[in-house]
């Protein structure tokens, strides 16, 4: 039968198989004509679900394998900075206001799950946190603010409201990052086993597409940005082959319907305002200069580490856990010791078993 | 964290909006978007709308989420069934 004779809806099932099928034959004759192993880091944690759960492993060619990267805010969150977020949990005189990934992530012993206090509560947006604030004004409101490029803009506009309508019992505890620089962080390293970056798609929606240029023009390696449905990212792989192939190392998206070149240019202005750039720890990694954002000198009354007079933030990482090597592309999460034993997603040791969108817990629930 | 659901516009006061998506509404902010209008879709991330979306890439994610609660409540139904004879 030929498609036109179809029901619409197979009419688009079979159109989504052609470009499934136009994809996975880019990728593969591309591949070929390369030869040698190729190895794609897929930078954001929502990729890295969506590449088990629509199989698309189970797609390439042997010789090309993806590697989960950096870009599940949680999984990167240090330990230290959970180890605060639990001392300012225990007191009296606090509400925690949170998104929901953060609360089962395990501190030094404690999550806030297991804390089991009603002073901490999980909320969608900062708008939430800051409604908090006015409702509870003998208590002092800390936004647990993590995450990249997509939820930064979230926690400027919560403390410029703040500011302007004088709620001086909220601040935030700044954990942001950037997504830029931990890349070029990874490739400045002994690590040359990223050929090229599958890039996400909402942290490029702010970003805009042009921000990965230096990741192209300094180090040569393509840079593709891709949304989240299976058949997007077999099509930014076969983007990413095709550059490999011919030598090239280009920007390239297609997520056009979302993504800019410029990106979201307002809400870049609003980051920019409140926050500024500083060198912080990121999990497994260290610390990277310039990829973690705190907010500006003058907005310091809004900075829970200037509220609570904390100096230092301890940096600490779990016994055995490996989430360090696998977030740098080192390592797999079945060659991690505790991986499946004594680190299930039931009893999570590292962030990347905690989250649903960190690639041990992927693995763990698609990949064995 | 990063997923964003695409959602309509349809009031609009200042720089707070209300948002629907399939019958399900979310008052969200538009401080990121100033230029939206009611009637726009956008993508809505952590009750911000992040960007201006295309409706046909939008409706797309629509039927996918209609797709899954579909499955969803056979595979309830399904599982009530189950339960029912075991009784």
């Amino acid at each position: 039968m030929k498609p036109s004779g179809l029901r619409p809806s197979n009419r688009k099932a079979t159109e989504m198989l052609e470009r499934i099928e136009q994809a996975r034959k880019s990728i593969h004759s591309a591949c070929e004509k390369v030869g040698r192993q190729i190895q794609v880091m897929e930078v954001c944690g929502t990729h890295t679900v969506s590449i088990f759960r629509h199989g698309i492993r189970t797609l390439l060619p042997e010789n090309l394998k993806m590697l989960s990267g950096p870009g599940c805010p949680v999984c990167v969150t240090d330990q230290g900075y959970i180890d605060v977020v639990m001392d300012l949990a225990r007191r009296d005189d606090t509400i925690i206001a949170t998104y929901g990934d953060m609360i089962r992530v395990p501190g030094k012993g404690d999550s806030l799950e297991s804390l089991h206090r009603d002073n901490i509560k999980v909320v969608l947006s900062t708008d939430n946190g800051l409604a908090l604030a006015k409702k509870h004004p003998d208590k002092t409101v800390v936004f647990v603010a993590v995450g990249f490029e997509t939820t930064t803009p979230a926690s400027a506009v919560a403390v410029a409201d703040a500011a302007r309508e004088g709620v001086g019992n909220f601040c935030i505890l700044s954990g942001h990052k950037l997504v830029v620089p931990a890349m070029k962080a990874l490739l400045g390293s002994k690590n040359d086993k990223i050929d090229a970056f599958l890039c996400p798609g909402h942290v490029s929606v702010i970003l805009g597409s042009d921000a990965y240029r230096s990741v192209v023009d300094e180090f040569n390696r393509p840079c593709v940005v891709a949304g989240f449905e299976g058949v997007q990212i077999l099509e930014g792989l076969a983007k990413i082959c095709e550059q490999i192939a011919d030598g090239r190392a280009e920007i390239d998206s297609v997520y056009g319907a979302a993504v800019t070149p410029q990106g979201n240019r307002t809400a870049w202005k609003i980051i920019t305002d409140m926050f500024e750039p500083c060198d912080g720890p990121w999990r497994g990694l260290g610390v990277i200069p310039g990829a973690t954002m705190r907010l500006k000198n003058q907005y310091k009354q809004f900075d829970a580490l200037h509220r609570f007079g904390i100096e230092e933030v301890p940096s600490e990482e779990p016994a055995g856990c490996q989430c360090g090597q696998i977030l740098c592309g080192l390592m797999d999460p079945p060659q991690c010791g505790l991986f499946g034993k004594k680190c299930t997603p039931d009893t999570p040791v590292g962030p990347c078993m905690v989250s649903t969108e960190g690639a041990c817990s992927a693995w763990y629930k698609y990949g064995r | 964290m990063c997923l964003a659901v695409p959602a309509r516009v349809i009031e609009k006061d200042g720089d707070r909006a209300v948002a629907d998506a399939m019958g399900n509404r979310w008052n969200i902010r538009i401080t990121l978007t100033p230029d939206i209008e009611v009637g726009d879709v956008v993508l809505i991330h952590a009750g911000y709308a992040i960007t201006k979306v295309d409706e046909e890439e939008a409706k797309k994610t629509w039927e996918l989420f209609e797709e899954i609660a579909h499955f969803e409540a056979e595979r309830l139904k399904a599982k009530q069934q189950e339960g029912d004879r075991d009784a």
